[in-house]
């Protein structure tokens, strides 16, 4: 397969966020998803270690983050399409006393 | 790569195979850890199973205890057992309990005759044990006669996007060649529970599968804690992973595409007519969910892993699989399998499915896995509540 590694996968297309393959600075990234390995173009507003995630989309507080097409917890926070998203703006929806 | 070598294993007296030949002096309680400990030194190539309880428990946590210590002996990968315990009534109650598979078993108790005298006792027996078991030799075995289990740990978001994918494709290979898999990891179902309830075989196995996980959920959510740090753990957390439901997805994308047939209680043993993937009630502490799992009679088992857990088990190969390029190349002596290249799309999933089967062949067959060789060998019991 000749594919240049992504620099971030999603795993379905629609997800409103991506996971950094490598350490990643911010600017445009290229990307795909892992199940209909649609390729796409994203832009990181922050620096982001491998493994961690940032926003494809505005969220406002409440949102829901989509993740193999499923909620996985919601915005804690308002977050920018680009935004690095970890425990500091998302979290549980099933676990209310889980905050960070 | 990928295509199936001769499977040799054990078989044991009661048809069940294994693929490793230990024999244990296994304590009952944690009194009796020194004497077994000693037997081991006494005796070099036998394995001692030190435990911190067996005292004073009562009820469904007493009888869990019991259940694995007794799947333990049981277990395919252990040809014979020494039990060493404090007082001779329970000794003999284990000892009873792995004596039905018609494995070698002998039972000592050390009140009224004191360790030295229970030391050499249990040694001559240990090593009439020893060089039995050394005779034995590997017959031809099929993945039809296997308990493999699966569990993660120390995961990141590299978990549900490569090495648990890898590992659905050898769970999903070994049922469909007839074998048995357990999965586990109650709580770290929870967001994603649905999508296990829809795979199971029928009604009375969906309603047992959401009884067993709405329990264990209600404990955890009644104590009103925190999680954030213990469920999804301060290493998953450094790994990217925020929430347990994310943590849960990608927990379940290890778990093949077969049905679920059937729910297990901690340490129960399926049905030897009934082979598949069941679910097994179980903490997703690592080393409390395998010794479980071994108890129940998994003989080997996958666990794939984002930040780098290092857990091993006594008397089961726990293989160890990455998609963290990071993790793969700083904890090399841990990693048996590194599929961080699927990231870059180096492979596919298949071709990363048959890497993971040669690795499980291999490991099967004698070659010993990392954990086996870095000597980890955690057996950690589930306590259910306080001791009397």
């Amino acid at each position: 397969m000749a594919i240049t590694p992504p620099q971030f996968l999603l795993h379905h297309d629609g997800d409103n966020v991506a996971v950094a393959m490598t350490d990643l600075q911010p600017g445009t990234l290229q990307g795909r998803s892992v199940k209909e390995g649609t390729e796409s173009t994203a832009v990181l507003n922050h620096a982001i270690p491998l493994g961690h995630k940032f926003a494809l989309t505005d969220l406002a507080e409440g949102d829901s983050i989509i993740k193999y097409g499923i909620k996985v917890g919601l915005a804690s926070a308002a977050i920018k399409k680009g935004d690095y998203i970890h425990t500091h703006n998302m979290r549980s929806y099933r676990w209310e006393a889980s905050r960070a | 790569m990928g295509s199936k070598p001769r499977l040799m294993g054990y078989r044991r007296e009661n048809g069940a195979m294994g693929i490793r030949n230990h024999v244990i002096i296994l304590p009952l309680d944690d009194l009796s850890n020194a004497a077994a400990e000693a037997v081991a030194k006494v005796i070099p190539g036998t394995l001692a199973l030190p435990h911190a309880f067996g005292r004073l428990q009562f009820g469904e946590d007493l009888q869990l205890t019991f259940d694995t210590l007794i799947g333990t002996g049981v277990n395919a990968n252990v040809a014979a057992v020494v039990v060493i315990g404090i007082e001779p009534k329970w000794t003999q109650r284990v000892a009873d309990g792995i004596a039905k598979t018609g494995k070698p078993v002998a039972a000592f108790s050390i009140e009224g005759k004191g360790d030295l005298q229970v030391i050499q006792e249990a040694s001559r027996v240990a090593a009439m044990f020893l060089q039995d078991a050394s005779g034995l030799v590997r017959t031809e075995a099929e993945m039809g006669d296997m308990i493999m289990s699966i569990k993660c740990g120390e995961s990141d978001t590299t978990s549900g996007l490569g090495s648990c994918p890898t590992t659905s494709q050898a769970v999903d290979r070994w049922v469909d060649a007839g074998g048995t898999v357990f999965f586990g990891e109650t709580s770290e179902l929870t967001g994603g529970e649905h999508l296990i309830a829809e795979r199971c075989i029928d009604a009375a196995t969906r309603d047992l599968f959401q009884l067993t996980y709405d329990n264990y959920i209600k404990v955890i959510e009644a104590t009103g804690a925190n999680l954030l740090g213990s469920q999804p753990t301060q290493g998953n957390i450094a790994g990217g992973l925020t929430t347990i439901e994310e943590k849960a997805l990608g927990n379940i994308a290890k778990t093949g595409s077969v049905p679920v047939v059937g729910v297990l209680k901690p340490a129960e043993m399926p049905s030897a007519s009934k082979p598949g993937l069941y679910f097994m009630d179980s903490s997703s502490a690592a080393a409390e969910c395998v010794t479980l799992m071994a108890a129940g009679g998994a003989v080997i088992h996958l666990f794939p892993t984002g930040q780098g857990n290092v857990i091993g088990n006594p008397i089961v190969p726990v293989l160890k699989l990455t998609a963290n390029i990071k993790t793969a190349k700083s904890m090399t002596e841990h990693i048996d399998l590194d599929v961080s290249g699927l990231l870059r799309y180096e492979y596919d999933l298949t071709k990363a499915g048959d890497m993971m089967m040669d690795v499980i062949y291999d490991t099967v067959n004698g070659r010993l896995c990392k954990a086996e060789v870095m000597g980890h060998r955690e057996f950690t019991f589930t306590k259910l509540y306080i001791s009397a």
